[in-house]
């Protein structure tokens, strides 16, 4: 379960941030998310509530990782 | 503060005389409909097509179109798809009462100006009020006639294995338009609905190419639900690569969160064109030439392995089925 | 398009994953999601397709819809046909058959006032703007959803919108995932855990699936090589004889999960005994309403009980559920039970395995 997709923050006001997908802009609550987001940031986001920054240099660094990993391996 | 219809509008008096000419004729007027007869007088000779289509859409205006417009554009296409030049069309309205006559205004201009685009004529209508709550707001009717001037025209059946699969561009822009604007559900995305007459187009296609042998507007259901059915009625496989139909980022965008799939959502101005693979290039040049059809693509091709079935060769290379559509799409959240 | 995106679908390395898969695999491997979005996304992306015949994928308790049990569903269409109620309720739960086929779809067009929002706080909006009826949001879904629920529980409560109300259907995933495996006829070598899930929760709750049961566990993303990465995970924890709970979703997901949402959700909820389709009652796996927020339980405030309801005949989502038949063994699959006509709730959700396998198996 639980759909969740990253988006990215547009602006910040009184714990609702603008956020973009592809253009499309919706609005998301802060409630929730355990560290203050900040503009430029992505966001995962369920039910209208941003639940975690997502971290995309950690992202691309382990997939890096990895695929040298297979590369190693694979020679 | 706009002046509101009344249900005596309906009631073929003197008030629907009032709208018949004040509204009806301003914006819809020509030689056929102007004599006011209770029929339509029409000279076609051939074979005809003949198609009819009921529209209730929500809201009523929406970016890149409104009911009007969609109601002469959804029945002309469905018209040219059999290999027609759509002539004439019909207007018939359910209006609720209370309905602003601001708002049937723009409406009947719209259709008036669809027409016009499109090149038909609406040679006759009918208008009926329904008390409030009775019917939403307006929806509106239109049959269409046009001359089929191809022998064999294309066909749902018509599918052959070795055939090319094209279609005319983005996939999912009406659909996620109109949702972007339903009530409860409103977010902002940089999209317009594609609607629009796509008979010119046709005509010049089936004019420079010797032979199509299917054309259909994937409309309510999208591109999975039409090519489902193709498949079914003319019992091939059709198969499609993911990576090479056109999807706008913002309706990919808009359906990620929603949990909704393009491939399912309706287009207005869009077709697929099914032919040899001989002739492929060369369609989609004659499409990429037109507005309406600059994204124009191949997707795919006809095969005879899985008879009655879509098949969809997904980004990473996996195969698998794309059914047919059961029900709306609902927004999800798992 | 950016890279981060692009190389977790990249075609080339999915291959690469793959092929080190066909290479490593030794025997049957039979991994089970518990989560419908991996269901959906293993089938859509085409992965399954890719996969070697020795991997088995088993598809468990892991979507809300299909785990809602049939006297849950009949309380919420009992509810809808109060006059003095709007029910407010994801689109995932619309069409969930309850007894006598009745569902939400149809008791709509009975004139049942029932609206479909996107966020629990649409449902907070509709309250505001129907003060003279009781609006009451269906909560279901697991860890991640039932933060939003808190915490829209919580911004009503200090905006004093007292006619929003929430019936709480909540379920926890490790408990349910305890049940699993305590089941001496499990046949699963490894699990691979939801990721959204976890997010909200984080690794500890799951540490017992290898500390206890000797199960290698991975918290798993939803793009193709997240998937294919973690069932390469599972081959290699194997044949090296270990067994693991690992974290292949750094990017989204904590080791601690989230606290803050989890602090929201422990304030508002607590958690009790649940109801799942097909596997009874199950103690703790369940959230319900704390008496502070009683004021927005369902449950308390319009005095609601479950009515009893016989089970659907023939349904076998409940071995569906736990991974001990296939969709298509079941004998009801494709013949009597449809995504036009479906029996169970496997086959009504989005997610379901049961329409999923329907859906997207050639």
């Amino acid at each position: 379960m639980c759909l969740a997709v990253p988006m990215e923050i547009k602006s910040i006001s009184n714990n609702v941030a603008q956020v973009e997908v592809g253009g499309v802009a919706n609005e998301v609550r802060l409630e929730l998310i355990d560290e203050e987001p900040k503009v430029g940031d992505f966001v995962i986001v369920h039910a209208g509530f941003a639940l975690r920054r997502l971290d995309r240099e950690e992202g691309l660094e382990t997939i890096k990782l990895f695929e040298e990993g297979l590369n190693l391996e694979l020679t | 503060m706009s002046q509101k219809l009344l249900l005596d509008y309906g009631s073929g008096g003197k008030a629907s005389q009032r709208l018949i000419s004040g509204m009806f004729l301003k914006y819809l007027g020509n030689d056929r409909l102007n004599r006011l007869d209770d029929a339509a007088f029409l000279e076609l000779s051939g074979p005809i097509s003949m198609s009819t289509d009921t529209f209730t859409v929500d809201p009523l205006f929406f970016p890149g179109g409104d009911i009007g417009s969609l109601a002469v554009h959804g029945t002309v296409n469905d018209v040219a798809m059999l290999g027609a030049r759509p002539r004439f069309i019909t207007c018939g309205l359910i209006l609720e009462e209370g309905l602003d006559m601001d708002v049937l205004e723009r409406i009947i201009a719209s259709v008036g100006r669809a027409a016009r685009n499109a090149g038909v004529e609406v040679v006759t209508g009918d208008t009926k009020v329904v008390p409030r709550g009775a019917a939403d707001k307006i929806f509106i009717n239109t049959t269409g006639v046009g001359e089929i001037f191809v022998t064999p025209g294309p066909s749902g059946h018509s599918a052959k294995p070795g055939d090319a699969i094209l279609i005319s561009g983005t996939m999912g822009d009406h659909g996620l338009t109109i949702l972007s604007k339903r009530e409860g559900l409103s977010f902002d995305a940089p999209v317009e609905s594609d609607s629009a007459a796509l008979n010119h187009l046709i005509v010049r296609l089936l004019q420079e190419i010797p032979e199509i042998h299917v054309l259909r507007d994937p409309t309510r259901g999208g591109l999975a639900t039409t090519l489902s059915e193709i498949a079914l009625q003319s019992n091939v496989e059709c198969f499609i690569r993911e990576k090479d139909i056109p999807v706008r980022e913002a309706v990919a965008g808009g359906c990620s969160f929603l949990g909704l799939d393009p491939l399912y959502l309706a287009n207005e101005g869009k077709f697929i064109c099914i032919l040899p693979e001989k002739f492929a290039d060369k369609a989609l040049e004659i499409m990429r030439s037109d507005v309406l059809a600059t994204n124009a693509q191949q997707i795919g091709e006809v095969r005879k392995d899985h008879p009655g079935k879509v098949v969809l060769e997904t980004p990473i290379g996996g195969h698998r089925l794309l059914d047919m559509l059961e029900g709306a799409q609902l927004p999800r959240i798992c | 398009m950016n890279s981060l995106e692009q190389k977790l679908k990249d075609p080339k390395l999915c291959r690469s994953i793959v092929g080190r898969i066909n290479e490593e695999l030794d025997g049957e491997l039979r991994f089970m999601e518990v989560c419908g979005t991996h269901t959906v996304s293993i089938f859509q992306s085409g992965v399954r397709s890719l996969l070697p015949d020795g991997i088995i994928h088993l598809s468990g308790p892991g979507c809300p819809v299909c785990v809602t049990h049939e006297r849950e569903v009949a309380a919420f269409l009992d509810l809808a046909e109060r006059k003095d109620v709007i029910v407010a309720t994801f689109g995932d739960l619309m069409r969930v058959p309850g007894p006598n086929k009745r569902n939400l779809k149809a008791a709509q067009a009975e004139g049942a006032r029932i609206k479909v929002v996107y966020s629990p706080f649409d449902a907070v909006n509709l309250a505001k703007e129907h003060p003279g009826d009781k609006v009451v949001f269906l909560g279901v879904g697991f860890e991640t959803t039932a933060p939003t629920i808190a915490a829209t529980i919580k911004i009503a409560q200090e905006a004093g919108v007292n006619n929003f109300l929430v019936l709480s259907f909540h379920k926890l995933v490790p408990p349910v995932m305890k049940v699993l495996v305590e089941d001496p006829e499990l046949a699963v070598n490894a699990f691979m855990l939801p990721g959204h899930v976890c997010m909200v929760s984080g690794l500890e709750p799951y540490r017992f699936l290898a500390d206890k049961h000797g199960i290698p566990a991975v918290v798993t993303g939803f793009e193709p090589v997240d998937i294919l990465r973690s069932i390469l995970t599972f081959i290699r924890m194997r044949n090296k004889g270990e067994a693991a709970v690992t974290n292949g979703y750094v990017r989204a997901v904590a080791d601690g999960g989230n606290p803050k949402a989890q602090a929201i959700m422990n304030e508002v909820f607590e958690p009790c005994d649940a109801l799942f389709r097909g596997m009874g009652s199950i103690p703790a796996a369940g959230l319900g309403i704390r008496e502070a927020y009683g004021d927005f339980d369902a449950i308390r405030a319009l005095g609601l009980t479950l009515p009893d309801v016989p089970p659907l005949a023939g349904c076998k989502c409940g071995d569906v559920l736990r991974g001990k038949i296939r969709p298509d063994e079941c004998p009801l699959f494709k013949k009597v039970c449809t995504p036009a006509n479906p029996v169970g709730p496997c086959m009504v959700s989005t997610e379901g395995s049961c329409a999923a396998y329907y859906k997207y198996q050639i």
